[in-house]
C-alpha cells in the first residue's frame, strides 16, 4: 500500500494527470456546450484529429503556435456547421451524422497529411509549447502546474468561463433554454436553429482545440489514430458530469488520474502479487467510462430535447 | 427556411436517391484528386478497373464484399429498430477468436467429426459477437444507457481483449513472436469459389443470410415487432409490443452477424487471426447499412460498392499515385450525401417563412 502512497503523492503523478486530463477537459466542454443546447455531437472524435493536424499543419508551415490553436478552432467550428446543417436544419439523425462527420473528418485528415508528405517515413516534427516554469514557485500546485504549457491553464481556465456562460448570460440562458424547452425560445422572438447552430460551433471548435493539445503540446508530430478513443471518452464523460462545466472538470481529472495510475502500475511490477498483461491496464479507462455511464444513466437529468430535431410548428 | 413534408413518396425517388448522392460524392472528391495533382478521369478509371477491371480485380472485390456484407446487416437489423450498434468491429473481433479457439490446429476439439466442428465454429463465433453486444443491449433496456458509446467503447476493450489473448494464452507458438493465433484446421476452412482467387463460400452464406434477413423483416411478426419498435417505440410499447424483448432479440441478432463476420474472414481468407485483419470492416458496415435504406438485400449492393471503392483506390494508388485514403472520404461522404438525399424523398424545402 505504501507503494500506491509514493505513487499518488510523487508530483511525476499529477503532471501526468494534469497532462491526460487537459484534452478531455477541452473536448467535455465542447461536448458539453452542444448537448445543453439539445444536439448530441458524436463527430468529436473525427474532429479532434481534423483539429489535431489542421493546428500541426500551420505550424509546420512557420506559424505561432497560438495561430496553430485558432487554426485548430477554425476547423472545428467549419465541421461543427457541417454537423449544424446536417442535423439542425435538415433534423437528420443526430447519431448517423455525427458519426459520418467522424468518418469524413478523420479520412479528409489522413488524405490531406499523404498529400502534403507523400514520402516521409518518420514524421516531420515541429517545436510544441514550451512548460511554464514561472508556475512552479507557487504552492502546494506549482510542482504540478509549472510542467504544464499554456493550453493547460487555458482549458483550467475554460471552466469556469463556460460555468458563467451558460447560468449568468442570456446567450447561456438561450443555449440551456434549446436544449430543454425549443419552442420557449421561439416564443421569445429568438431562433431555435440559430443558438443551435452557434453552440454546435463553438462546442466544435473546442473539440478542434483539444485534438490540437495532442499535437502542438503533449507531442510534437501528427500520427494516424493519435486521437485513440479520446473523443468517445468525452461523450462518457458529459454524462458522468450531468452536463455541468464543474463536474466536467472533476470527470476529466478523475478520468486522467486513473489512466496516469495504470500507467504507473504498467511499470511497477512490485505493487502486484502477479503480473498482469499490459492489456488488461490499458483496458481500464475505457471499462471504467462504462462503469461510469452506468452508474450515472439512472439519475441523469438528460437535456429534455436533447436528439429532438425542432421543427417550427411541429410538437 | 422551414422543411414540408411531401405527401407520397415516390418508389423511383428513393431508388434513384442512391445514385444521386454517389454522383455526388465522385463529384466533390474529385476536387480532392485534383487537389492531389492527379487527372481526375484517368483516375476514376483506374479505380473502376481495379474494382471491375479483369478476373483478378472482380475476385478481390468479391473477397472484400463478403465480411461488409454481414457487418452491414448488422448495422441494419439494428439500426431498424434505432438501436445504434456501432460496436461491429469489437464483435467481429470476438467472432473470429471463438472461431479460431473452436478450431485451430491442435486444440480440445480436434477429436470432433469434421462438420459437427465447422457448425460448432460458426455457433461459437456468432455466439461471441452476440454475447458481446448483449452487455450494451441489456443496458440499454434495464437502466437507459446510451448504446452508442457502450459499443463504441466496447470495440476497444474488445481488441485488447484480443490482442491479450494472441499474446497469450491463444498465441501460435511457432510465429516467431508475433501476436497471431493459431492456423485452423484446414478441414474447417471455407471452400474457394472460383479457381486461382480467394473468393471464398462465405459470400454464399452472407447473401443467404441477407435474404434470410429480408425475409424476416417482411413477412415474420418479429420483423414487424423490429419495424414498429423502430418508428415509434412508445406507440410500438402502447398497441401491446414487447418492446424490450424485441430490442434484445435484434441485438443478438445483430451481434451474431458481426461474429459471423470474422468467423467468415478466419475460415475462409486469412486462416489464423492477427490484429489487423479487419481495416474497420465494422465502421463500414454502418455506411453500407444507410446506402441501402436499412433493406437487407440492397445490402449486398452496397456492400460490393464500398468494396469496389476499396479494392480499387487500393489499385489506383499505386499506379497514379493518390493516396489511398481517398477511398475513406469516398465512404465517408457518401454516407453524409445519402442521409440528405433521402431526406428529400420524405421532405420539401419551402423558403418562405409564415
Amino acid at each position: 500500500m505504501s507503494e500506491l502512497y509514493d505513487i499518488v503523492a510523487s508530483s511525476a503523478f499529477w503532471i501526468a494527470v494534469l497532462r491526460i486530463a487537459t484534452p478531455l477537459i477541452f473536448g467535455t466542454l465542447g461536448v458539453l456546450l452542444c448537448e445543453r443546447a439539445g444536439v448530441l455531437n458524436l463527430g468529436i472524435e473525427g474532429i479532434m484529429v481534423a483539429g489535431a493536424f489542421c493546428g500541426w499543419l500551420v505550424v509546420f508551415q512557420g506559424a505561432d503556435l497560438w495561430t496553430g490553436v485558432f487554426v485548430a478552432a477554425l476547423a472545428g467550428a467549419l465541421l461543427g456547421l457541417v454537423h449544424a446543417g446536417l442535423t439542425v436544419w435538415l433534423g437528420l439523425s443526430q447519431h448517423v451524422s455525427g458519426l459520418g462527420l467522424t468518418l469524413l473528418a478523420t479520412s479528409l485528415a489522413s488524405y490531406a497529411y499523404r498529400v502534403s508528405f507523400p514520402k516521409v517515413s518518420t514524421p516531420p516534427t515541429i517545436e510544441p509549447f514550451a512548460p511554464l516554469d514561472g508556475l512552479s514557485g507557487l504552492p502546494l500546485i506549482g510542482p504540478a502546474l509549472g510542467a504544464q504549457t499554456a493550453m493547460t491553464v487555458l482549458a483550467l481556465a475554460l471552466v469556469p468561463v463556460i460555468a458563467w456562460i451558460l447560468q449568468r448570460t442570456p446567450v447561456g440562458l438561450a443555449v440551456r433554454m434549446a436544449g430543454e424547452n425549443p419552442s420557449a425560445v421561439e416564443a421569445q422572438g429568438v431562433s431555435v436553429l440559430a443558438v443551435r447552430t452557434g453552440a454546435i460551433m463553438a462546442g466544435s471548435a473546442l473539440m478542434g482545440v483539444a485534438g490540437a493539445f495532442l499535437t502542438l503540446s503533449a507531442f510534437n508530430a501528427f500520427f494516424f489514430n493519435m486521437v485513440n478513443g479520446r473523443g468517445w471518452i468525452c461523450v462518457a464523460l458529459v454524462v458522468f458530469a450531468s452536463w455541468r462545466p464543474g463536474k466536467a472538470l472533476l470527470g476529466a481529472l478523475l478520468f486522467a488520474a486513473f489512466d496516469a495510475l495504470q500507467l504507473r502500475l504498467q511499470q511497477s511490477s512490485g505493487l502486484l502479487p502477479v503480473q498482469l498483461p499490459y492489456q488488461l491496464y490499458l483496458m481500464l479507462p475505457y471499462i471504467l467510462s462504462i462503469v461510469a455511464l452506468v452508474v450515472m444513466a439512472r439519475r441523469a437529468a438528460y437535456p429534455q430535447a436533447l436528439m429532438k430535431p425542432y421543427r417550427k410548428g411541429e410538437r | 427556411m422551414r422543411l414540408e413534408a411531401r405527401s407520397g413518396t415516390a418508389r423511383t425517388a428513393q431508388l434513384v436517391a442512391p445514385f444521386v448522392a454517389v454522383l455526388f460524392t465522385l463529384l466533390v472528391c474529385a476536387l480532392l484528386v485534383a487537389w492531389a495533382g492527379a487527372p481526375v478521369g484517368r483516375t476514376y478509371a483506374l479505380l473502376f478497373e481495379g474494382a471491375f477491371g479483369s478476373r483478378f480485380a472482380l475476385s478481390e472485390t468479391l473477397t472484400r464484399a463478403t465480411p461488409l456484407i454481414l457487418t452491414g446487416l448488422a448495422a441494419a437489423v439494428a439500426f431498424r429498430a434505432r438501436f445504434y450498434n456501432i460496436g461491429a468491429e469489437g464483435q467481429l473481433y470476438v467472432g473470429a477468436l471463438a472461431a479460431v479457439a473452436v478450431g485451430a490446429q491442435g486444440g480440445a476439439l480436434e477429436a470432433l467429426p469434421p462438420t459437427l466442428r465447422f457448425a460448432l465454429m460458426m455457433l461459437a463465433g456468432a455466439a461471441a459477437g452476440a454475447l458481446l453486444l448483449a452487455g450494451p443491449a441489456l443496458l440499454k433496456v434495464r437502466f437507459g444507457v446510451d448504446e452508442v458509446v457502450t459499443t463504441l467503447l466496447l470495440n476497444f476493450i474488445a481488441l485488447l481483449f484480443v490482442s491479450m489473448m494472441l499474446d497469450g494464452p491463444m498465441k501460435d507458438p511457432l510465429a516467431m513472436g508475433w501476436p497471431q493465433s493459431a492456423a485452423l484446421d484446414p478441414e474447417l476452412e471455407l471452400s474457394k469459389l472460383m479457381a486461382r482467387s480467394r473468393v471464398h463460400s462465405g459470400l454464399v452464406i452472407a447473401c443467404a443470410l441477407a435474404l434470410a434477413m429480408w425475409i424476416v423483416e417482411r413477412f415474420t411478426t418479429f420483423g414487424f415487432a423490429l419495424r414498429a419498435v423502430g418508428a415509434n417505440a412508445r406507440a410500438a410499447a402502447f398497441a401491446g409490443l414487447p418492446v424490450a424483448r424485441t430490442l434484445l432479440l435484434g441485438a443478438l441478432i445483430s451481434g451474431a452477424l458481426a461474429g459471423l463476420a470474422g468467423v467468415g474472414e478466419v475460415a475462409g481468407r486469412t486462416s489464423y487471426l492477427t490484429l489487423d485483419m479487419s481495416p474497420d470492416y465494422g465502421y463500414s458496415g454502418i455506411v453500407i447499412a444507410m446506402l441501402a435504406g436499412l433493406n437487407p438485400l440492397g445490402v449486398i449492393v452496397a456492400a460490393v460498392f464500398v468494396a469496389s471503392v476499396l479494392v480499387g483506390a487500393d489499385s489506383m494508388s499505386r499506379s497514379a499515385g493518390v493516396p489511398n485514403y481517398l477511398a475513406d472520404v469516398i465512404v465517408a461522404t457518401s454516407l453524409l450525401a445519402i442521409l440528405v438525399a433521402g431526406m428529400f424523398t420524405r421532405y420539401r424545402i419551402r423558403w418562405n417563412s409564415r
